[in-house]
C-alpha cells in the first residue's frame, strides 16, 4: 500500500512542524487575548530570533539551545521595549491604531535588517543526525525543536496558572478595569504580556533556524502561519495555538503527499475561512 | 556735430557688427574626438529572492564597463568616441518594481541600452517594457524560451535556452546509466517549468522512465513531504531544482535524509561559489552551467568552427574579476560581462550608437567569445533566442586534499574530471 506508506512517512514531519509552529502562533495569541493587540511586528521578531541561533552558534559558537536562554531573554526585553514605545500608548485607541503602530515596527526592523544583514539567505549549519523508523526519518533537530516547544507551551501554561504575575496577567485579560481597581499594575502586566508574546516569537525562531535557512524577510510567512493558527486555535488561547498549530502542520505535511504542493495554501485558507464561519472564536476560543 | 554724430553711430554699427561676426569667425577648435556617453539601464536584485546571483551578474558587468571606460572608450570609425554609464536601481525581487523602473530608466533617465534583470521571471516583465519602447535590451541572467516567442523583436538572449538546459545532463546519463528512473522536482516558477517542459521529452525520448514529476513554490523551505515522495517513487536520479535558495536547501535536506540517490542535478544552485557552505550534502550535486573558468571557449575552439573570436580570455577576465571583486567568477558573474561584451560589439559593428543601426548588428552577429558562441535567432517565430551558445555539467568533488571543487564532467571534450556516478550513500 503506496500511500499508506507515503502518509505514515509525512505524519511525524507534520506533527514535529506544527508545534514549533504552534508556539510562534501562541506569542501572537497571549498579546491578542491579554490586549486586543494584532502584533504586525510579529514576523521580524522570529526572523531576529533565527538571527540570534545563526550568530551565537556560528559566531559564539555557543550550543543552539543553550542560545535559546539568551534569545529568550533578548525576546523579552525586546517585546518591553516595544511595547512602551509603539504600543503603549495606543492601547486604548481603536485597533488600525495598534495595528499601524506594530506595522511601523514591522518595517522599522525588515528595514535595519535589510541594512545590517541584506537579503541574503543564511543557513545554520547544524546536525543532530536523524532517527529511522521503519519507513519514516526523523530528523534529530525537528525532534528536539518539537520537545523544546511543548516543554516552553507547559512553562507558560505553569506561569499563567501556578504564579502571581500569571494571575495578574490572567486577570487584565479579563478585565483591565477591574483588575486596576484589584491594584494590579495593569501598564506593567501588559508590557509583560508582549514581552512574553515577543519571547515565544523570537524562541521559535531560533528553532526553526536549526532546520530551515533565513533570510531577513522571511518573518512573513512564518507570520502569516502564526495568523491562521491563530484562527484556527482561537484567538487568545494558547493550548489552542498549539493544537491549530499541529493542525497546520499536518495539513503542510500530508497535502503534498496526495496533490501538487500549490494546492496547500488552497485547502489551508479555505478550512480558515470555514473556521471563520463556523467557528468564528477558533477551536479552542475563548468567549469573547 | 551733425557730421561727428553720425560717423559715430556708424563706426558703432560696424563694432555692432563686429561684435555678432566675432564668434562665428573666431576658427573653431580643432576637431576633437566628439565623446558620447552611452547610458546603459539595468535594475539588479540588492534585495529580495534574486540576490545571490543578481549580484554576481553586475559585477561582471561592471567590470566590463570599468574596463572599456579606462581604456578610453570605444573608438568608431567617424572618429568618435564612446564611453558608457550605468543607471540602476534595485528591483527587489520584484516583478511590479521591475516594470515601474524599466519605465523609469526608459522614460527619464533616457537609457540608450537596456540589459535585463536577473531570473526569468523578472526578465519577461522588463522584456514587455523594454518592445513596447522600442528599446533594445540584452537579457542576461535569463534562459527562458518564451519571451522570444511573443513576437517581441528588440530583447537579445545571451543564455543559453531553458529547454536545452538538461539535454547534455540527459546526454551524459544516457551514457552512465541508461536505466535510470528520473524524478523531475521543480521550482513553479517561469524559467524551471520551461527547463521542465524540453527536458521531460528529451528523456522519454531516450528511454528514460519519468518516475516522479513535481512542483514546488519558489519560497518553499519544508522539502520533507517531496522527499517523502521521492523515496516513495523509485528514483535513482533526481533532476531538479530552481534557483539559489531553494536549490540549496533542497540539497541540504536530501543530505540530511539520506535519500541515498545515484546522482542529483539542481538548476542554478550548485554553480554559485557559496555552494560548498553547505559542506558534505554539496558533495556529488551536479549542475549545469552557462560558463566555467575550466572549461572556459578559446580562440583556437573559435578557429576550428570558423566563428570571429572577440574580447579578453577566460583566464584574463577571470583574474580580473577576482582582481576586482575578490571571489572567482561564477557563470552569472561571466554573463554579466558578456552582456556587455556583446552590446560593445554590436556597436563597433554598427559603426554608431544609433539603436536601428545596433539592433541590426546584433541579428547580424556571430562571434565567439570566453563565454561562448553568440549568435541570434532572427526568425518572426522567436526571435533573439540564442542558438549559438553551449552549456556544460558540473559536479561538486572533493580534491585530494579533501576540499570541494567544482569539476566540468562532459561533455568529454572539455571534462576536468569523470562523473562520480554513483554519489557515494551518505
Amino acid at each position: 500500500m503506496q500511500s499508506l506508506s507515503l502518509l505514515l512517512a509525512s505524519l511525524p514531519d507534520g506533527v514535529l512542524l506544527g508545534l514549533v509552529y504552534g508556539l510562534a502562533a501562541m506569542g501572537l495569541t497571549l498579546i491578542w487575548g491579554v490586549m486586543n493587540v494584532i502584533n504586525l511586528s510579529h514576523g521580524p521578531i522570529i526572523t531576529l530570533g533565527m538571527f540570534g541561533t545563526f550568530f551565537l552558534f556560528l559566531r559564539a559558537g555557543v550550543n543552539p539551545y543553550l542560545g535559546l536562554f539568551v534569545i529568550a531573554a533578548f525576546g523579552l526585553l525586546l517585546g518591553v521595549l516595544i511595547y512602551a514605545v509603539a504600543v503603549h500608548r495606543v492601547i486604548n485607541a481603536p485597533h488600525l491604531s495598534s495595528l499601524l503602530a506594530t506595522f511601523s515596527v514591522n518595517m522599522i526592523i525588515i528595514g535595519l535588517g535589510t541594512a545590517v544583514f541584506t537579503t541574503s539567505p543564511y543557513n545554520v549549519d547544524f546536525s543532530l543526525g536523524s532517527l529511522p523508523l521503519g519507513p519514516v526519518t526523523l530528523l534529530g533537530t525537528r525532534l528536539v525543536a518539537a520537545l523544546v516547544a511543548i516543554l516552553y507551551a507547559g512553562a507558560l501554561y505553569l506561569f499563567l496558572y501556578r504564579t502571581r504575575p500569571g494571575k495578574f496577567i490572567r486577570a487584565v485579560a479579563n478585565n483591565r478595569a477591574a483588575a486596576e481597581l484589584m491594584g494590579i499594575p495593569s501598564t506593567r502586566i501588559l508590557a509583560l504580556s508582549f514581552g512574553l508574546g515577543t519571547m515565544l516569537a523570537a524562541v521559535s525562531g531560533a528553532l526553526i533556524a536549526t532546520f530551515f535557512p533565513f533570510s531577513i524577510l522571511s518573518g512573513g510567512s512564518y507570520e502569516l502561519k502564526s495568523f491562521v493558527i491563530g484562527v484556527l486555535g482561537g484567538l487568545g488561547s494558547p493550548v489552542g495555538a498549539l493544537l491549530g498549530g499541529l493542525i497546520l502542520g499536518l495539513l503542510e505535511g500530508i497535502i503534498p503527499a496526495f496533490l501538487e504542493s500549490s494546492w496547500v495554501p488552497v485547502i489551508e485558507f479555505a478550512l480558515f475561512v470555514l473556521i471563520l464561519l463556523v467557528r468564528p472564536a477558533g477551536l479552542l476560543g475563548a468567549k469573547r | 556735430m551733425r557730421k561727428l554724430l553720425s560717423l559715430f553711430s556708424r563706426l558703432s554699427l560696424v563694432a555692432l557688427l563686429l561684435a555678432a561676426c566675432a564668434p562665428a569667425a573666431t576658427p573653431a577648435a580643432p576637431p576633437a574626438a566628439a565623446e558620447t556617453t552611452v547610458v546603459i539601464g539595468f535594475t539588479s536584485s540588492l534585495t529580495g529572492s534574486q540576490e545571490v546571483s543578481s549580484k554576481r551578474q553586475v559585477n561582471g558587468f561592471n567590470l566590463w564597463m570599468d574596463q572599456v571606460n579606462a581604456a578610453g572608450g570605444l573608438k568608431l570609425p567617424d572618429g568618435s568616441v564612446v564611453k558608457f554609464a550605468a543607471k540602476t536601481y534595485d528591483d527587489e525581487s520584484n516583478k511590479e518594481r521591475v516594470q515601474e523602473l524599466y519605465t523609469r530608466l526608459i522614460t527619464e533617465d533616457n537609457a540608450d541600452f537596456l540589459i535585463s534583470p536577473y531570473s526569468s521571471g523578472l526578465t519577461a516583465a522588463a522584456a514587455i517594457i523594454a518592445e513596447q519602447n522600442g528599446k533594445v535590451m540584452i537579457t542576461a541572467g535569463a534562459a527562458e524560451d518564451d519571451a522570444y516567442k511573443q513576437g517581441y523583436t528588440h530583447i537579445f538572449q545571451l543564455y543559453t535556452p531553458g529547454s536545452l538546459y538538461l539535454i547534455s545532463t540527459v546526454d551524459m546519463l544516457k551514457k552512465l546509466d541508461p536505466g535510470a528512473r528520473v524524478a523531475i522536482v521543480h521550482e513553479n516558477d517561469k524559467f524551471s517549468t520551461s527547463v521542465v517542459t524540453g527536458l521531460k521529452p528529451y528523456l522519454e525520448a531516450q528511454g528514460f522512465e519519468v518516475v516522479l514529476e513535481e512542483g514546488y513554490a519558489s519560497d518553499t523551505t519544508d522539502f520533507g513531504p517531496v522527499i517523502n515522495k521521492l523515496t516513495e517513487s523509485g528514483a535513482t536520479v533526481l533532476l531538479g531544482g530552481g534557483h539559489y535558495p531553494d536549490g540549496s536547501t533542497f540539497a541540504r535536506q536530501l543530505y540530511e535524509r539520506k535519500v541515498g540517490l545515484k546522482f542529483t542535478s539542481l538548476l542554478v544552485a550548485p554553480a554559485d561559489s557559496k555552494f560548498p557552505e553547505l559542506g558534505d550534502a554539496a558533495l556529488g550535486v551536479s549542475t549545469s552551467s552557462q560558463w566555467e573558468l575550466k572549461a572556459t571557449h578559446t580562440q583556437e575552439e573559435a578557429a576550428s568552427v570558423g566563428g570571429e573570436w572577440f574580447g579578453p580570455s577566460g583566464a584574463e577576465f577571470a583574474s580580473a574579476y577576482e582582481a576586482a571583486f575578490g571571489d572567482k567568477p561564477t557563470y552569472h558573474a561571466a554573463g554579466g560581462y558578456a552582456a556587455g561584451l556583446v552590446l560593445q560589439k554590436a556597436i563597433l559593428d554598427a559603426g554608431s550608437t544609433d539603436p536601428a543601426k545596433v539592433k541590426a548588428a546584433l541579428e547580424a552577429m556571430d562571434i565567439f567569445t570566453f563565454y561562448g558562441g553568440i549568435k541570434f535567432d532572427t526568425s518572426a517565430e522567436a526571435h533573439g533566442l540564442q542558438i549559438s551558445h553551449q552549456m556544460v555539467v558540473v559536479q561538486w568533488q572533493k580534491d585530494d586534499a579533501g576540499a570541494l571543487v567544482r569539476e566540468v564532467i562532459w561533455p568529454a571534450e572539455v571534462a576536468t574530471a569523470d562523473p562520480l556516478y554513483p554519489v557515494p550513500a551518505p
